[in-house]
């Protein structure tokens, strides 16, 4: 509490961009971990944002109607205040700071996160994803690969897992070899293996090559991955970089596999930007989606100007190639980019949701991030900023892998097992440090962290709220769902998510959902059914008695589940198609929304007394609507849907 | 000329077929003065191919002479004829399909297209198929048209007291693109409104399009009036615009030229309604683009959804660059301010444009799709499309005689339907829950407004379709598509109505591009079909569970409103 300055404020109004009219006042509090804010009205809404989700707090110059200040979030909300004294408005501003950006994990709210779980379930809630158990569901023939307990006590790799897999025709002094060929240590091992071909995914970082350096150890380790295939030839060796960046690597004692040193590989380059190209393009992307009212082409240029698009096709583009590669091929792949807990993670964890329909349901992508992000040393506290640090670390890996997987899902509406709202629910979480599962930066130090003793885990949280995150189209036996799947990578795929980066604007989130619509119905169908079978069990006993008089049978109509007819503020409210610059809550000024850019500003031709009135008259028209008090009565009914961020108990 | 006499070669053998999501099939062509015809002659009964050649919007012919090899190249032909060329017909159809005709001989290929390129161009409507189009469940004694204007009154209460029906353009000579019955205001006589439309560009004065049932305020379109350079008034036109504020003190003109064309057209006799004039309305511009240069942005899309490249920042620029969004997003939004004028300011709008044909009947029609539950349902939607289009006078003939992959000049062509399905179709995805019709409709009506079995967009007005006898010679499509069995494909099976008025969205980030027509022929388009058709399953599978009365009863009684939900979630909404 010492860095909250001022916990409380009255009459601040918190404001719709879109829809001034829907703004509302109320009043402000600062928690240790949370800003809440209440509405004055009836309802006492609240909506509370987690301190560690704020990116960054940033102060407009005060104006006769009091002090703005924007909260921006790291899962892209955006939150408008005003307050109407300056010193308030400091005061807040310093310490949202202050406690958006904690100095040690102590700090994190994960370790003042507290659900109420007696201790034996809160480690049986750590044990719910077991990794080894997932090995074994991949059914790797014990002949050809082994786990080796070299990594105990992270003695070989501490960014690794204690746990790893490697060829068994590896001997340890190979894979020790390997290792110190290897940057930080991290060698090649196994990621996946495709039950189908015998092939399988391995990982490592780039090799300490330089322009002649060669170690026959790492040379037989990778000769050796590609003899536990044993159908297959030759093997790739998939390099995630641009190729010009893994030669720039050369020059510093790095660099890539030389392919004449290696037998029988083949060298694949991908060309997946760096961190920091990808941390810039995210920036662009989501000023694209913080325009106030941007025409259509300012949208698309904007969305074609940041890059983002393409960067999320490369990143599917490498996943393609690899799930091709050990599917159609049947080649086993060793997947690798500089350090490889970046770019690799996210090529091999888009090849595997490709390849293997159970990372498509919701235990599985859970299993799949705990594998391939967790526990092979994603380092989540710096890319996601957890802690106030090096601004350079930060960068958006993880966010291109949710979507890469959300434009898969576009394109095969029914072969995830989860919705849209499930990949949200998870990249909040990677940023808000609820749960310990993304604290840290490798499984080391996590364990000195001692987290799953002070923390919670996120996944049986997720997976009790599952009817919530399940796709209504989704259906074990469906077409789409069924092996692997071959999406296109025709540019007009990729899409803008609109989930995601559109979240700017409260009022912009009015739309019916029909997945909600559906998860409904099938809840209906089944209660029906239900009913059906108790009233024919009656009707049976009812013959059976033959008793005379007719009993009425209980109607449970009304106690069914609704469907989610849409909300009739949600509907029944405009947006302001004349949107205003009366509005004079704000010092930003926004033309009116529905004001086409083309439209020119007709300067007034003198001695035409005409176009000057026709002038003078359109505008007159617009400050005329708008001071219009509504007259349909939407306004009255206008508890609008707000988002409450991480309610806690 | 007999349309029979276009045809010169009518039949081809081993004639390989090449379309989207089928293997090449190799079989027999043959082309009628209506349709091509394509058979493997495997199964006796079915043909795979059987297109409208009015739908054939451009061919590309290339021939390659293969004299010089061996004859066993060509012995597939099994000798009937001495073959030693081939030809290739690149078809792309006004639907955007495009398909392949390898054709052995190069007399024949060269036959066949040049019998396409004169049967696909034909002028004259009355050689057109719906005037052959027999089926045999079809009567031509049935009613074609589901609404008239005068039934359109006897079924609107609310118009009683201050409207009537007015026949003064019976004959069609106050205005020649005009139904013969239109509603005017009550107070109004028919001697006023001849000399009020001739004020009016083409005749057209000012009418109502659109009663709101809350608070009876209405929707009027017209065309310019015909101010000039100087400022010429008309007292019949003011009195007439006056009648239908009905004592309400104001009202909004929305007129779709920027100010500064409004006043441009003043120079070439057109113009707009001057304050001094009107003093009760109040005029608000907004800029529609129109005519050629939205039937060049069609192109420019079209041209871009058929670049297969992979590269994404030029499929951005190709689509910013074709500006068709824009055209969606100027379109709902002037629809929304519309509404939004009545519904919660509580004023009467008149809309025009230049010649009231195009964008004014474009606005007025999503206008009422925003406000009027009514207008959602599957008839009703119809119903609009009759009064607000084909009654209405937009000049479907001229508009729709090429699509986007024509070579030809461009005359009168503009995708303003076209549009018009498209902003209903980002209407339905934002709310999929809302309209009762479904996509597949949407799609089917962009097809048969280019190439049709049926007269429904057959001409340019009601008085060229009744000189032309289309009511009593072709059969009506919007009967055929209400009554027809397969009425499932054409409904939502989410529709839940609701009596509130639907905003849109119009932030570029909630507009997308309409892939299941513009992708219609992709893969991606596919997925999605078969997404569609999980989401029947589902429904289909409900409604059994229940047993159908007992599903009715519940989507009838659950329409109090639901808790919001905490996320935007669009996910679905593709489908």
């Amino acid at each position: 509490m010492e860095h909250v300055k001022t916990p409380k404020v009255e009459n601040v109004r918190m404001i719709d961009r879109l829809t001034p009219r829907k703004s509302t006042v109320g009043t402000l509090y600062l928690s240790s971990t949370h800003t809440i804010f209440v509405e004055n009205t009836e309802a006492r809404k609240e909506t509370w944002v987690l301190h560690s989700l704020v990116s960054n707090v940033e102060r407009l110059p005060t104006n006769p109607s009091g002090s703005p200040l924007i909260i921006r979030c790291q899962n892209f909300q955006v939150y408008r205040l005003l307050i109407p004294q300056e010193k308030d408005c400091l005061d807040v501003q310093a310490s949202l700071t202050r406690l958006s950006c904690p100095e040690c994990y102590g700090e994190l709210f994960c370790f003042f996160f507290n659900p109420n779980l007696k201790k034996d379930l809160r480690e049986k809630a750590w044990g719910f994803i077991d990794l080894k158990a997932e090995f074994s569901r991949m059914g790797i023939p014990r002949n050809l690969w082994q786990l080796t307990e070299a990594n105990h006590e992270y003695r070989l790799c501490d960014t690794y897992p204690s746990e790893l897999f490697v060829p068994k025709s590896a001997s340890p002094a190979v894979f020790v070899g390997s290792a110190k060929f290897r940057s930080r240590g991290r060698l090649p091992v196994l990621s996946y293996f495709h039950r189908d071909t015998s092939a399988s995914i391995c990982r490592s970082s780039q090799p300490l090559s330089g322009f002649s350096a060669r170690s026959s150890d790492d040379e037989q380790m990778l000769q050796a991955i590609m003899k536990s295939n044993p159908v297959s030839e030759f093997m790739y060796v998939v390099d995630t970089r641009p190729k010009l960046n893994a030669m720039a690597n050369r020059a510093v004692g790095k660099g890539y596999e030389n392919e004449d040193h290696y037998t029988n590989i083949k060298l694949q380059f991908i060309g997946i930007e760096n961190i920091h190209v990808m941390r810039n393009s995210q920036q662009k992307l989501i000023d694209v989606g913080d325009q106030a009212s941007p025409s259509m082409s300012d949208f698309l240029w904007g969305l074609e100007n940041s890059g983002w698009l393409k960067h999320i096709k490369a990143v599917l583009d490498a996943g393609i190639f690899i799930a091709k590669a050990v599917a159609e091929d049947g080649v086993s792949v060793l997947v690798h980019c500089s350090d490889g807990w970046d770019r690799t993670a996210q090529a091999c964890s888009v090849a595997s949701v490709l390849l293997d329909p159970y990372y498509r349901t919701i235990k599985g992508m859970m299993v799949l991030i705990e594998k391939d992000w967790v526990s092979f040393g994603h380092k989540f506290s710096h890319r996601y900023a957890h802690l106030d640090g090096d601004p350079k670390e930060v960068s958006p890996v993880m966010d291109q892998f949710l979507e890469c997987v959300w434009q898969l899902m576009q394109q095969f509406p029914c072969a995830f097992e989860f919705n849209e709202r499930f990949l949200i629910q998870l990249h909040t979480h990677m940023y808000s440090c609820q749960y310990g599962n993304f604290v840290g930066n490798c499984q080391k130090e996590r364990r000195d962290l001692k987290l799953h003793e002070r923390t919670h885990s996120l996944w049986p949280h997720l997976w009790e709220n599952r009817a919530e995150y399940t796709n209504p189209l989704y259906r074990t036996n469906h077409s789409q769902t069924q092996g692997v799947l071959k999406p296109l990578t025709t540019a007009y795929c990729f899409k803008f998510w609109k989930g995601m980066y559109g979240r700017a604007e409260k009022s912009m989130g009015s739309n019916q959902s029909p997945a909600d619509c559906l998860n409904a119905v099938r809840e209906e169908s089944q209660q029906l059914e239900e009913e059906l079978s108790t009233h024919q069990e009656r009707l049976a006993q009812l013959k059976e008695k033959k008793a005379p008089g007719e009993r009425k049978t209980t109607n449970s109509l009304s106690e069914r589940v609704r469907r989610p007819v849409p909300n009739e503020c949600e509907l029944g409210s405009p947006l302001d198609y004349f949107t205003t610059t009366t509005t004079t809550t704000t010092t930003e000024r926004h033309p009116p929304s529905f004001t086409l850019p083309l439209e020119p500003a007709a300067p007034p031709k003198s001695g035409d007394p005409d176009a000057l009135s026709a002038c003078s008259d359109f505008e007159s028209g617009v400050a005329d609507l708008s001071s219009h008090s509504s007259s349909a009565g939407d306004d009255a009914k206008d508890p609008d849907s707000d988002e409450v961020v991480n309610t806690n108990a | 000329m007999e349309l029979s006499e276009h045809i010169k070669t009518a039949n081809v053998e081993d004639v390989i077929l090449k379309q989207p999501f089928h293997p090449p099939l190799k079989g027999t062509l043959c082309i009628t003065s209506h349709h091509l015809l394509f058979s493997d002659r495997k199964e006796e009964s079915s043909w795979q191919l059987l297109l409208l050649i009015r739908n054939i919007d451009a061919i590309e012919k290339s021939v390659e002479n293969l004299f010089g090899y061996p004859s066993y190249t060509t012995k597939a032909s099994q000798g009937k004829r001495p073959v030693g060329s081939s030809g290739t017909i690149t078809i792309k159809c006004k639907d955007l399909l495009i398909l392949q005709l390898e054709i052995p001989g190069m007399e024949e290929c060269l036959n066949i297209a040049s019998s396409i390129e004169a049967l696909s161009t034909l002028e004259s409507v009355k050689e057109m198929y719906p005037f052959f189009y027999r089926p045999s469940h079809l009567s031509l004694q049935g009613p074609w048209g589901l609404s008239s204007t005068e039934q359109y009154y006897k079924q609107t209460e609310r118009l009683w007291d201050s409207w009537r029906v007015s026949k003064v353009n019976s004959d069609y000579s106050v205005c020649p693109s005009y139904p013969c019955a239109v509603i005017v205001p009550r107070e109004v006589d028919d001697d006023m409104v001849v000399r009020a439309a001739r004020f009016r560009q083409g005749g057209r004065f000012p009418v109502l399009s659109y009663c709101h049932h809350r608070n009876r305020m209405v929707i009027m379109r017209s065309s310019q009036p015909l101010t000039g350079a100087n400022r010429k008034r008309c007292k019949e036109d003011e009195l007439l615009l006056q009648a239908v504020l009905d004592g309400s003190e104001l009202g909004y003109i929305v007129d779709l030229r920027s100010a500064q064309q409004a006043q441009q057209a003043r120079m070439t006799g057109g113009g707009f309604e001057s304050k001094t004039c009107y003093s009760h309305w109040k005029r608000l511009h907004r800029y529609h683009e129109r005519g050629k240069m939205l039937q060049e942005s069609l192109i420019k899309l079209v041209e871009a959804c058929g670049d297969h490249s992979h590269s994404v920042d030029r499929w951005l620029s190709k689509l910013e660059n074709s500006k068709w969004l824009s055209h969606v997003h100027s379109a709902l939004s002037t629809a929304g301010l519309v509404a939004e004028c009545l519904e919660r300011d509580g004023h009467s709008v008149l809309v025009h444009g230049s010649e009231g044909t195009d964008s004014t009947l474009l606005v007025t029609s999503l206008a009422q799709l925003i406000l009027d539950p009514a207008s959602r349902t599957l008839s009703g939607f119809l119903c609009l499309l009759e009064r607000e289009w084909i009654q209405a006078g937009h000049p479907f003939q001229q508009r729709c005689a090429h699509s986007a992959y024509s070579h030809a000049r461009l005359k009168q062509e503009c995708p303003s339907f076209l549009l018009l399905l498209d902003c209903t179709w980002q209407l339905w995805r934002q709310f999929p829950l809302a309209l009762e019709f479904s996509e597949a409709l949407l799609l089917r009506l962009a097809q048969e407004v280019y190439a049709s079995e049926y007269g429904t967009f057959l001409c340019n007005s009601e008085q060229e379709r009744c000189a032309l006898g289309v009511k009593q010679n072709t059969h009506c499509l919007f009967q055929s598509l209400l009554r027809s069995g397969n009425g499932e494909q054409y409904l939502n099976p989410l529709y839940e109505r609701t009596e509130l008025a639907i905003w849109p969205s119009v932030h570029p980030q909630s507009l997308q591009l309409w892939t299941g027509l513009f992708l219609r022929w992709t893969e991606y388009a596919q997925n999605i079909v078969e997404a569609r058709e999980e989401l029947w399953s589902i429904v289909k599978e409900h409604r059994e569970s229940a047993g159908l009365e007992r599903n009715y009863y519940t989507l009838s009684t659950h329409c109090e409103p639901l808790t919001p939900f905490e996320n935007l979630m669009d996910e679905l909404t593709i489908l």
